[in-house]
């Protein structure tokens, strides 16, 4: 299988200023590597906080100002430069953001997934890939606040497929969609990965993770904690970190009557606090 | 899917019938301003210590009179009539176009009005345009990336000039462009000894050109500091994140995302500033001894011409209200958000 994406020793930080003249940099992202394979889905996993957007933001180049990004990126086997993101995201790679307010509010929805282009050829396409998520083009005539959660979902997904990428960013693509449309929304993926596309799932929902995902990594506090197939999570006997082993055993298909194999959060969370620091 | 259908089919006339009973709304809302505007005026000015025998009569004169005389005076001034009974007299007369007689210009005061409103006029006009046209510029310019080079010398500009008063700039500019370096007049509106007929439109423009200049200088920091913040708002934005992510050239980043998103507040904002306008036209009017509504207001002021204070008042105050109305009507024909028949709650 050929790697798309490798990502090596990534480190994002931010410089905040405190109190007087005090500055201090936070590591947002310590040292994480992954890769993803053609064809591939790999899913990140993490709570809220835990870096796995901003992971995102850094492979698309588009970090806040206030931001340093270290380590090193290739893509499709050649180094990921700033040029080269320039050039190639909306292309070869993209993004598929989380919610409507991604979407310019003033402008028709048609107009925001041709990017402005209206020539017949692009305005066919776009009604294509619409319709491929079972959407009319009456929709391309609509703004983003006319639209429902489940079709602001599927509009954002169309922004990808317009052109043929390589690798597919998919930040949170599921809150506020219930059990079925998210796993409409997973279906998505998985055909875009069938076309032979990469695509790096980002999402805190580790039970949709294992559900759609090839491989899991499972981040905290910016590291990487646990890189494991998704059949691995069948037996936590497979998983090497107590933090991943707990969260394992909190999915509700692993319940068990007795209780007595339920995690302790409380427990857990305080070994990670003194193990990470937050 | 069944409701969106609906909602759908009704919406062209929805529409009308929502945004018409809206306007009528605002409409009527800016009536009740007006005369509460006007209800303040009066009052005010009822309770200054203008005493209208003298003023119109004068002191030597009244002395000279026989008590007969003063008392028929009295009535014909209304002196002792309660202010609530002179209101309504003088609001009645003022809806049927008779604003009473000028003191100072013992002209009616609707004649009056329109003379120094036309020559305001394309004073006002030019200076409300040319600053908000710079201000909008300059306002993107600088919003496009905080903490750059463009935005610290639009921002340093803008905080300058509006900590500045405007009758200072005024004269900053007739010492350096009308006395030192004689490019313009040093006041006026037309040119000094030249008949009536005589007067060309190239005159009159180069008489309007440093007042203009003095009032947009002034209102074009407000415009682009606004600007600004609504630009800076938007760059930050999720969606002009995401159309960076897209491949999107800053270019376009700019003109399709950027302007779209910060016309609709630079519009409200420009209708509303048809008062800082209006307002600085007085002192910058009084500067450049433009003949114009301002510098009427200041003589009306200072010469306790009353008919004349409260009819200037009231068509200010119209024109200003005219504005703001002009604003939430557009806002609501432009924003499809509100076009298109969502409750903005």
């Amino acid at each position: 299988m050929k790697t798309i994406l490798k990502v090596q020793h990534l480190s994002v930080s931010f410089t905040q200023y405190g109190r007087g003249f005090g500055r201090r940099t936070v590591d947002a992202v310590k040292d994480l590597n992954m890769k993803i394979g053609e064809g591939e889905i790999v899913a990140v996993v993490g709570a809220s906080g835990s870096g796995k957007s901003l992971l995102a933001h850094a492979i698309m180049g588009i970090l806040p100002y206030n931001a340093s990004m270290e380590g090193t990126m290739e893509f499709d086997g050649a180094p990921l430069t700033m040029e080269r993101v320039k050039k190639l995201r909306g292309h070869e790679m993209v993004l598929v953001p989380q919610s409507v307010s991604y979407l310019d509010p003033l402008m028709k929805v048609g107009a925001q997934i041709t990017k402005g282009d209206k020539s017949p050829s692009i305005l066919e396409k776009c009604q294509k890939v619409l319709a491929g998520y079972g959407l009319g083009k009456e929709v391309m005539s609509r703004y983003p606040f006319q639209l429902s959660g489940g079709m602001t979902r599927r509009v954002l997904i169309s922004t990808a497929v317009m052109e043929t990428p390589k690798l597919v960013i998919a930040d949170e693509p599921t809150p506020g969609l219930h059990m079925e449309a998210a796993r409409r929304v997973m279906g998505h993926f998985r055909e875009l990965a069938e076309t032979g596309a990469g695509v790096l799932l980002i999402t805190h929902d580790l039970e949709l993770a294992l559900m759609t995902a090839d491989r899991v990594v499972v981040l905290y506090a910016g590291q990487t904690i646990e890189e494991a197939e998704a059949a691995a999570f069948s037996d936590e006997g497979n998983l090497k970190h107590p933090y991943t082993r707990a969260l394992c055993r909190s999915m509700p298909g692993k319940w068990s009557s007795e209780g007595d194999t339920l995690c302790d959060t409380g427990e857990i969370l305080e070994y990670m606090r003194k193990e990470y620091g937050r | 899917m069944k409701r969106q259908n609906e909602k759908n089919k009704g919406r062209g006339r929805r529409q009308a019938g929502f945004s018409w009973t809206w306007v009528g709304m605002q409409a009527v809302h800016m009536v009740i301003l007006v005369i509460l505007v006007s209800v303040l005026a009066f009052f005010l000015l009822s309770v200054s210590p203008i005493d209208p025998l003298q003023t119109n009569v004068g002191q030597a004169a009244l002395g000279a009179m026989s008590p007969e005389q003063v008392e028929k005076l009295k009535t014909y001034w209304g002196v002792g009539v309660p202010p609530v009974e002179r209101y309504v007299s003088w609001a009645a007369d003022f809806l049927r176009g008779d604003m009473g007689t000028s003191l100072l210009y013992r002209r009616p005061v609707a004649e009056v009005i329109g003379e120094k409103l036309f020559n305001s006029f394309w004073l006002l006009v030019s200076a409300w345009l040319l600053s908000g046209v710079m201000g909008f510029f300059l306002g993107i310019l600088a919003g496009r990336k905080r903490g750059g080079i463009c935005d610290r010398v639009v921002t340093g500009y803008s905080l300058f000039v509006a900590s500045t008063p405007a009758f200072w700039i005024a004269m900053i500019l007739l010492l350096v462009f009308a006395v030192r370096l004689k490019w313009f007049p040093i006041g006026l509106s037309v040119p000094i000894g030249t008949a009536a007929e005589d007067i060309t439109i190239a005159d009159r423009i180069r008489h309007a050109i440093l007042p203009a200049a003095a009032l947009s200088i002034t209102g074009i920091s407000s415009v682009a500091l606004h600007t600004r913040e609504k630009m800076i708002a938007v760059m930050e934005s999720d969606f002009v994140l995401f159309a960076r992510a897209r491949g999107e050239s800053e270019y376009s980043v700019i003109i399709r995302h950027g302007i779209r998103n910060i016309l609709i507040p630079a519009m409200t904002l420009q209708f509303a500033s048809v008062s800082e306008i209006i307002g600085g036209s007085v002192l910058v009017e009084q500067v450049f001894s433009y003949p114009g509504l301002g510098q009427a207001a200041v003589t009306a002021g200072l010469g306790s011409d009353v008919p004349l204070l409260l009819g200037i008042t009231v068509v200010t105050a119209v024109i200003v209200f005219s504005g703001n109305l002009a604003a939430n009507v557009l806002y609501g024909v432009v924003d499809p958000r509100i076009r298109e028949g969502v409750a903005r709650s």
